[in-house]
């Protein structure tokens, strides 16, 4: 028996032809201009520039310039339904990816109430049927209301269509807990993505423990909170030979304990987040709150121990961590403030603004960090190849804008990139073969 | 590590946030100022018309006497019109924010508010929300740049001045934002700082704000002058230290430790018996009563430079005659 694992509002399939895009896939090694069509929204042909002709009804789409990549694809975002829908909804925050590129986003459980039984989850499926614009899977919680102490009915959940298991928010302090979750992992698949922290290291730490948080007299969160964890709960994967996905990796010792679990055959992976490998904890000496978030921003080798984990595959995929807050949440003092930043709109221009451009990491591997989230859940991976179901995503990467001078499609604007000017503005993103976003006039122009 | 110079403020003058603001010539400045109002408290009438028909909101989300009452005589000295808010008295208490409180306040024209906050950056938020040149009366555990204008005045007033003076900070550097500020404004003014404490009551990095760390009393000798912080009793039920009384074993500031030639000082209120003995309070060396006498002025001097200190305003060597006058 099959289980539905993603689910959106019916969209009529697309009928197009973008004409001669810069193609790029990664995986396929696709790297050249020319035309895609796109047939009852599957990718029905792809050609050199100019072969294709227009086909009855469908739309053109001028590509020339512009590149096509498959869509990128979110494991880890905070859509705030149920509970909290004055931060963000299905809606919004599915506008909020298809403005940002994406095909397929994953929602975390720590909603009001926590997502973490089969009927909950059967009326997100139905709320999300009805009002996201891109697919949409739920991972509900591993432990019963994010409590740590009783495990969900995993297998009941499972069957309901949940992709996977976490906390996230909070970590799974006890490791017997971790261990029953992976026992039960075996009887119903599905990957658990752990928040790594070590409460009693991390204690009521608002920023990175470092030189800036001895400055501004904060109580730091010490990167061996995270990282005691990653290894930890590597050990128990291992052992319990289950699978495990270490969310938003913050630091270097993280880092070298998942390269070391992974050469010793655990079967773990990671992600890390585009604030992560573009800011540091010098940022918060802004004391503006829109540089919190958990796990902290920390030090510049951090930083560049997570680019160098991404670019060598230790960090198989990009993860946004998109956390919508209120703007009158937000603005408190910077210990009083909610963690979290947004993180969908701005997720693949920060990174090809700062990292790309300047030559850090290939525009290639930014892609394939950006849609190998997917393959984690035992999603296929968006790839642009005839059959496929289209998942794509058409950029003008010549073109500027401002971070929130529009204003954003999310229902929240706590971005930590607002104000700065990016690279790469995104004219049109297809999702499962139907049009879920398409730039305004004014912004491709 | 270049942003913890200070080269990140950018609003230099307008407002007393942090010491960062102030370079040396700026600490200086107040500190003169300071001196001459001194000579002002000295007289039988101790008013100066600086402030006359400006107002000054004191808004303290937290407990202080020393604070709260030397900026409000500060204040009332300059002949400002002073509006004291207390966080238990006021509408806080009905969960009104920080900002929507500040934006009411700001509805009264102040010349200057004046905020303590049990958060650090609270100072720096009221002032992108006001008009009012904003004064930071401690913020968290982050600064408190009045308390080490104050400890610099009464330092240079014994010592002449800080170049190549030993100063030691002892205690619970961790929670203290006078230490912050402190060692920020020694350091600036050419002082050499030392933080001595129990290694969990030192942040990690504190290095990076210009002193050097001594887990131990054993060199305390080398010190021209001893700083002593405050010991929290709370600090012992959160597994700071194992007990108040090896603490004080170790950390006290006593007549045994304490060598004739050393200054001792300590922002209060002093835990007698915790940090210093009732011998070294006590003793001829201590500034303590000095340091708390120091506070009007300075703070009369911080709110004179940031409100009448520039411009047409009355210059320093005219306020005092302007009082004779009156």
């Amino acid at each position: 028996m099959s289980v539905e694992r993603l689910f959106r509002a019916p969209a009529t399939p697309a009928e197009l032809l973008i004409r001669g895009a810069h193609m790029l896939d990664p995986r396929s090694g696709l790297d050249a201009p020319g035309d895609v069509l796109v047939r009852d929204g599957a990718i029905a042909e792809i050609g050199a520039p100019g072969a294709l002709p227009v086909p009855d009804g469908a739309d053109v789409i001028e590509g020339k310039g512009l590149h096509l990549f498959p869509a990128f694809f979110d494991p880890h975002v905070h859509l705030r339904t149920p509970g909290q829908e004055h931060k963000e909804t299905l809606a919004t925050g599915t506008a909020s990816a298809a403005a940002g590129g994406y095909c397929g986003i994953v929602a975390m459980p720590n909603t009001a109430p926590t997502l973490d039984s089969a009927p909950l989850l059967g009326a997100l499926r139905e709320q999300a049927v009805r009002d996201a614009r891109v697919p949409v899977g739920f991972m509900p919680a591993i432990t019963r209301g994010l409590g740590g102490t009783d495990l969900t009915e995993m297998a009941e959940l499972r069957d309901a269509g949940a992709l996977g298991f976490t906390d996230d928010g909070r970590p799974v302090v006890a490791a017997g807990m971790l261990r029953r979750a992976l026992q039960y992992q075996r009887l119903c698949g599905g990957v658990l993505a752990l928040h790594e922290e070590d409460p009693s290291l991390s204690g009521h730490g608002v920023m990175h423990e470092g030189t800036v948080s001895a400055r501004l007299g904060m109580e730091g969160i010490p990167s061996v909170s995270e990282s005691t964890m990653v290894a930890r709960d590597s050990a128990l994967a291992a052992y319990e030979q289950g699978r495990v996905h270490f969310q938003h990796l913050s630091c270097v010792e993280s880092v070298e304990a998942l390269a070391a679990w992974k050469a010793a055959g655990a079967q773990v992976s990671g992600e890390a987040s585009p604030h992560h490998l573009t800011l540091t904890d010098e940022a918060v000496l802004s004391l503006d709150s829109r540089f919190k978030m958990n796990p902290p921003l920390r030090t510049e080798a951090d930083r560049q121990a997570l680019i160098a984990g991404l670019r060598d595959g230790t960090i198989e995929c990009i993860a946004t961590d998109h956390a919508p807050h209120a703007r009158h949440e937000k603005e408190v003092p910077f210990e009083e403030a909610p963690m979290g930043v947004t993180g969908l709109e701005t997720a693949f221009p920060m990174l090809y603004t700062d990292l790309v451009l300047p030559g850090v990491l290939s525009l290639a591997l930014v892609v394939e960090r950006m849609t190998a989230g997917a393959a984690l859940l035992d999603l296929p991976t968006p790839t642009i190849a005839v059959d496929q179901s289209a998942n794509l995503v058409l950029l003008d990467l010549d073109a500027s804008w401002e971070v929130g001078a529009r204003g954003y499609a999310s229902k929240s604007a706590n971005s930590c990139f607002e104000g700065r000017t990016l690279r790469g503005v995104v004219r049109l993103t297809v999702a499962a073969g139907a049009v879920a976003h398409r730039a305004p006039a004014e912004v491709a122009a | 590590m270049t942003a913890l110079d200070g080269s990140h403020r950018t609003e230099a003058t307008r407002h007393l946030l942090s010491i960062d603001d102030l370079d040396r010539a700026g600490i200086e400045r107040i500190l003169d100022r300071a001196a001459s109002f001194a000579e002002v408290a000295g007289r039988e009438i101790k008013k100066v018309p600086a402030l006359r028909g400006r107002t000054v909101v004191n808004l303290f989300y937290e407990a202080s006497t020393r604070t709260s009452s030397s900026f409000e005589l500060a204040a009332k000295r300059l002949s400002a019109d002073v509006v004291s808010i207390r966080a238990a008295t006021s509408s806080v208490t009905k969960g009104e924010s920080l900002k929507d409180t500040v934006q009411t306040l700001t509805a009264y024209d102040p010349a200057a508010i004046v905020i303590r906050s049990p958060h650090a950056g609270a100072a720096q938020l009221v002032a992108r929300w006001t008009d009012a040149a904003v004064v930071n009366a401690g913020d968290g555990k982050h600064e408190h740049p009045t308390q080490a204008l104050l400890d610099v005045y009464t330092l240079r007033r014994r010592l002449g001045a800080l170049d190549g003076k030993r100063i030691w900070i002892v205690g619970d550097v961790l929670h203290s934002r006078v230490a912050r500020s402190d060692i920020l404004a020694f350091a600036r003014m050419g002082a050499e700082v030392t933080v001595s404490g129990p290694p969990t009551l030192i942040p990690r990095g504190i290095e990076a704000l210009g002193c050097s760390v001594a887990p131990t009393l054993d060199r305390l000798e080398e010190a021209d002058v001893v700083y002593v912080l405050r010991m929290q009793n709370e600090r012992m039920n959160e597994a700071y230290v194992p007990s108040l009384r090896e603490y004080a074993t170790r950390y006290q500031v006593n007549a045994a430790r304490l060598q004739p030639h050393q200054l001792l000082m300590h922002p209060g209120p002093v835990n007698r018996g915790v940090e210093l003995s009732a011998d070294a309070i006590d003793s001829p060396q201590a500034l303590i009563a000095q340091q708390v006498e120091a506070g009007v002025v300075v703070r009369m001097a911080v709110l004179y430079e940031l409100l009448a200190g520039t411009g047409t305003a009355p210059t320093l060597e005219t306020a005092p005659e302007a009082v004779a006058a009156a």
